[in-house]
């Protein structure tokens, strides 16, 4: 069994600066529409104002930085009709471009909506972990990238072993997918499960 | 030992240099402790690009006042990818770590091969501002340019010939304004502004209070040196997010200290999400309102340093007064409502002006008086307003009465100022015209330059400016138009080529300035011309970098070169290049600055450009602590303001405020202490709310740079321009989010998309500024470009730029 791993990212250092979103588009020169890591917003809270002219307010906000979980139970294969869409022996969700159709139907099936099709290319594409820079003991762009040092990665065991693994809103349970993606919650953080609206730039993560 | 696959690539020097240094890699990220802190070593032990890949050394170097490392991997002369720095390992606490770009440069091959990027020389065909040219050749460009200079100096004398300001270009030796600068000093002289459209307000007003214009605070890693750390609008983790620069300094410190940090911002900022542990909302223009209010509760529940007050401070009360002024005109009777306007400003009063609950204000005074040290900093957004001087003034004081100046940990009230490093710049000379006019206010210089004076203009050096502007030349900047307040005004006065006869803009991409040039030249990129580069004046790493270029895009060229040639037609070649060329500055620059600095660089730069960058270590816990001195001994060590202490009374601005000549507008008024005035468009403008009820700032974004960057289209997929705006006040409107709406007041109107978010306070709206202006043909702006909306009117004292005091309504389409 070949060294696995699981991205790591301290939402409490996260300040959705989106250095990893570009670093990763210009370094896999993703065209337009199409970005493999995405920061949502979550963003709650509301306002109370007051007879004297002031308010009170317990507004909250943080971000994550999520790309592809390379999850242990990857709906997008199950979704796959060719097969295209596999697991490695290393742990990282890929796709064979050769046996792919770009039906979509792993997007859809994801709960991260993970995979994007490229259209000129017709497949589906998707962060790789950036396995060409693993190959030659260096870290994924996006990792490398991170101004505020909240992005990580290493072991998949020893990470989710000592962080578990994401269950925070806007993200979908861990128990779907149970995602490798290995999460130190913002203060403000809230429960994958919760049923109020909390995402905060839906229109930012094409 | 990988193969030498680059002539630049730091796999192939690593190894020799390391070892010549003196320094092993493994030990690079503790050179601190080893006691090699001062020394430059390079900083090349890992490589970003992959076995097979090319990389060079370059930077971003735009006005955020970071500057980052850019190592872009190349391919015949082009760039493929661009990486970052990963040469060292992180040791914040030695004073050395990776300076990691944010987005923005990361974005750079995007922005360089851009379709709007400018390939040749232009020239205007049609009207001014209709963004109709043609291509000309650098010949005719230069010659028309060579010809209109001796025109305007023969005509209308040098004062006539701006060099407009712009940040374009912050850092480098020879990509920086200097080059122009140089030209025309030799030329006999040119207008020049005076300060600039960052910090006017504050630099003016730090002058007053504390003798020293601006950029005067303790460093930020001081907050791990207290419990507490108040922050008055400072957003650094979105203006400066550079990963070797001060949001991750701020990170690291607050860690460090356990530091209880509070933030006062109209926004939700992102500096709220990693470092606040609490928001305190206020209403734009404020804050010398909550100042105030928080000095009341410090006076009156005697939380005053009184033996630090009595030493150091001027007119903080009747006994500290100097002579021949009312006792009561002291800031303390100001406070307690003895003074002139008798009125307490007690919590309660500032409480309906800042929209900030009495309670909260009272228990905010209490934790900033019971915590000694206690660092207390601001921003640059509370003094880009009609008052700011005020704003500055106001927060600084409450350093002053708690006593915190010049302690470790503690702070004067003023924004981090500390520069990291030296590096070379070509030397500009001097410039022979003496008369300067404050920056913002140069389309007055173009309309009215010779009516402009000294009392009513701010004019320095003259008591009236002696030309109008004729010849504008504006390399590298966005304040010709974008950037500049009131566009439509700014259209007015440009769009007469008989005021302003020739405007050049060189730059890199065909900016919302380019578009009213009449002669437009393509300028190279950062990643296009070979220098050499320190930090800029906001960072906390100190390093040189070695720049080795790739191939300019199509016929764009270095500044430098350019100015040449210039110079050449202008008949002072010789003098402007000292028979020197290109390489032969850089040559003597490294010389005659760099290695004289640093004396433990390689001989030659040739060599220094085959490591790239050097770092040393820089733990800013070493340096001495502002103001410190003057604690100890205020006699001994004087302030620079007349009295030699921090003047909450001064008698100067006494002065200035009964005898400068100042429009006759709400709030257009220069107390002589520390006072919260209110201002037209902001709060308390009744008039103006009646029909523009909302207040609308114009906030920084990450997105872009001011207005540099903003044409990425892969950081505006990401990071698209919208209007934030409270929920409170869409739902008022029926406005959903995500909707266009129109902002618009008596100026102009922007069709934008909006963002409801509970993330602004109610009754405020921010348009981040530096979106670019796309006007229609009804003037009506698309390109979300907040100047569309801003008022020209300078604030009262530094006459700077009040981009955050305006009032507009949103309406739905």
């Amino acid at each position: 069994m070949k060294k696995s791993y699981a991205f790591y990212m301290d939402a409490s250092r996260c300040m959705g600066c989106k250095a990893c979103v570009i670093a990763c588009k210009d370094g896999h020169d993703l065209p337009l529409g199409l970005n493999w890591r995405r920061v949502p917003e979550c963003t709650g809270g509301a306002w109370a104002e007051h007879a004297d002219g002031t308010y009170t307010q317990n507004v909250f906000s943080y971000y994550l930085s999520v790309a592809c979980n390379h999850c242990e139970s990857p709906v997008c294969v199950k979704a796959c009709p060719t097969g295209a869409m596999h697991k490695t022996e290393d742990g990282i969700v890929q796709v064979d471009a050769t046996r792919c159709v770009g039906c979509n139907n792993c997007a859809w099936n994801c709960p991260y909506s993970a995979p994007q099709l490229d259209k000129s290319k017709k497949h589906m594409t998707k962060c790789n972990f950036c396995r060409e820079r693993l190959e030659v003991g260096q870290k994924p762009l996006c990792v490398a990238a991170c101004p505020a040092r909240a992005l990580d990665f290493g072991p998949r065991e020893e990470l989710i072993a000592k962080y578990g693994r994401a269950n925070i809103a806007p993200l979908p349970p861990a128990s779907m997918t149970e995602p490798n993606l290995a999460v130190v919650a913002h203060k403000d953080a809230q429960p994958a499960n919760t049923r109020k609206p909390f995402l905060a730039n839906k229109e930012e993560l094409s | 030992m990988k193969k030498n696959h680059s002539n630049h690539g730091a796999h192939s020097v690593s190894r020799r240099n390391v070892l010549k240094f003196g320094v092993a890699s493994g030990a690079m990220a503790s050179v601190g402790s080893l006691g090699l802190g001062s020394i430059f070593c390079p900083a090349a032990q890992a490589a970003p690009a992959l076995p097979h890949e090319d990389f060079l050394t370059s930077v971003c170097a735009n006005n955020c006042g970071s500057t980052c490392i850019l190592r872009p991997v190349v391919q015949e002369g082009r760039v493929m990818r661009v990486d970052t720095d990963n040469s060292v390992e992180d040791n914040w606490q030695e004073g050395i770590f990776q300076v990691r770009a944010c987005p923005r440069g990361r974005s750079m091959r995007r922005h360089m091969y851009a379709p709007n990027r400018l390939q040749y020389p232009l020239k205007r065909t049609g009207e001014r501002g209709s963004g109709k040219f043609e291509r000309i050749s650098w010949e005719e460009a230069l010659g028309t340019i060579a010809g209109k200079l001796v025109e305007c100096k023969t005509k209308y004398g040098n004062e006539s010939i701006c060099s407009l300001y712009a940040s374009g270009v912050q850092v480098g030796a020879l990509m920086r304004r200097e080059s122009f600068y140089r030209l025309m000093n030799l030329m006999g002289g040119f207008a020049l502004g005076t300060s600039d459209y960052s910090s006017a307000q504050n630099q003016y007003g730090m002058k007053y209070l504390y003798g020293q214009s601006g950029y005067s605070g303790n460093p930020t890693s001081d907050i791990a040196h207290t419990k507490l750390a108040v922050f008055f609008g400072l957003n650094i983790t979105e203006t400066r997010m550079s990963g070797g620069g001060l949001q991750y300094e701020v990170l690291e410190a607050k860690r460090k200290g356990n530091t209880r940090v509070i933030v006062i911002d109209p926004r939700y900022t992102d500096t709220c999400i990693t470092i606040a542990d609490e928001w305190i909302p206020i209403r734009p223009g404020t804050d010398a309102a909550l100042a105030s209010a928080l000095a009341y509760v410090l006076i009156t529940e005697n939380m005053v340093d009184n033996d630090f007050v009595r030493t150091h401070v001027q007119g903080f009360d009747a006994s500290s007064m100097p002579e021949g002024f009312a006792p009561n005109l002291s800031y303390k009777d100001y406070i307690l409502g003895t003074g002139e306007d008798a009125t307490p400003k007690t919590p309660q009063w500032a409480a309906a002006l800042t929209g900030i609950p009495a309670t909260r204000i009272i228990q905010l005074a209490r934790e900033i008086g019971g915590a000694k040290p206690c660092y207390i900093t601001q921003g640059w957004g509370l003094q880009r307003q009609a008052a700011g001087e005020m704003n500055t003034m106001a927060v600084a004081a409450l350093a002053a009465l708690t006593g915190n100046v010049g302690l470790r940990g503690g702070n004067n009230g003023d924004l981090d100022g500390y520069s990291p490093g030296v590096s070379p710049r070509l030397p500009a000379g001097t410039n022979p015209v003496k008369a300067r006019f404050p920056t913002f206010l140069w389309l007055r210089a173009v309309e009215r330059g010779t009516e402009m004076t000294a009392l009513r203009d701010g004019i320095q050096g003259a008591d009236r400016f002696p030309a109008n502007i004729k010849f504008i030349w504006n390399y590298a900047g966005n304040c010709l138009v974008n950037q500049h307040s009131d566009i439509n005004e700014t259209r007015r006065v440009l769009s007469d080529t008989s005021k302003c006869e020739m405007i050049v803009v060189m730059d890199t991409h065909m900016t919302a300035s380019a578009q009213w040039a009449d002669i437009v030249l393509p300028s190279a990129s950062y990643l296009e011309q070979p220098d050499i580069v320190g930090p800029s004046y906001a960072m906390n790493t100190d390093w040189l970098a070695f720049t080795t270029p790739v191939k300019p895009f199509f016929e764009s060229r270095p500044v430098y070169d350019v100015c040449v040639d210039l110079a050449k037609r202008l008949g002072i070649e010789k003098e402007f290049t000292e028979g020197r060329s290109r390489e032969d500055w850089l040559e003597y620059l490294y010389e005659t600055n760099c290695r004289k600095n640093m004396p433990t660089l390689p001989e030659t730069l040739a060599e220094a450009r085959k490591v790239g960058l050097f770092m040393r270590a820089k733990n800013r816990d070493a340096l001495p602590v502002r103001f410190a001195d003057f604690r100890n001994d205020p006699v001994a060590n004087p302030l620079k303001t007349p009295s030699g202490k921090i003047e909450l009374f001064s008698p100067a601005l006494h002065t200035i405020g009964k005898t400068w000549e100042l429009e006759p507008v709400l709030g257009n008024r220069i107390p002589p202490s520390p006072q919260y005035v209110a201002t037209w468009e902001g709060f308390e403008d009744k008039e103006g709310k009646a029909k523009f009820p909302l207040q609308m700032i114009t906030s920084h974004y990450k997105g872009r740079t001011h207005s540099h960057y903003a044409s990425v289209d892969w950081l505006l997929e990401v990071m698209p321009q919208v209007l934030w705006m409270n929920p409170l006040d869409a739902q008022k409107r029926g406005i959903e989010h995500n909707e266009i709406v129109r902002v618009f007041n008596g100026r102009g109107e922007v069709r934008i998309a909006v963002k409801v978010t509970p993330r602004i306070m109610p009754g405020v709206v921010t348009m981040p500024q530096g979106a670019w202006y796309k006007p229609d043909a009804n003037g009506v702006d698309h390109g979300g470009c907040a100047n569309t909306l801003t008022l020209y009117r300078p604030s009262p004292l530094a006459k700077g730029n009040p981009q955050h005091t305006n009032l507009v309504e949103v309406s739905k389409l």
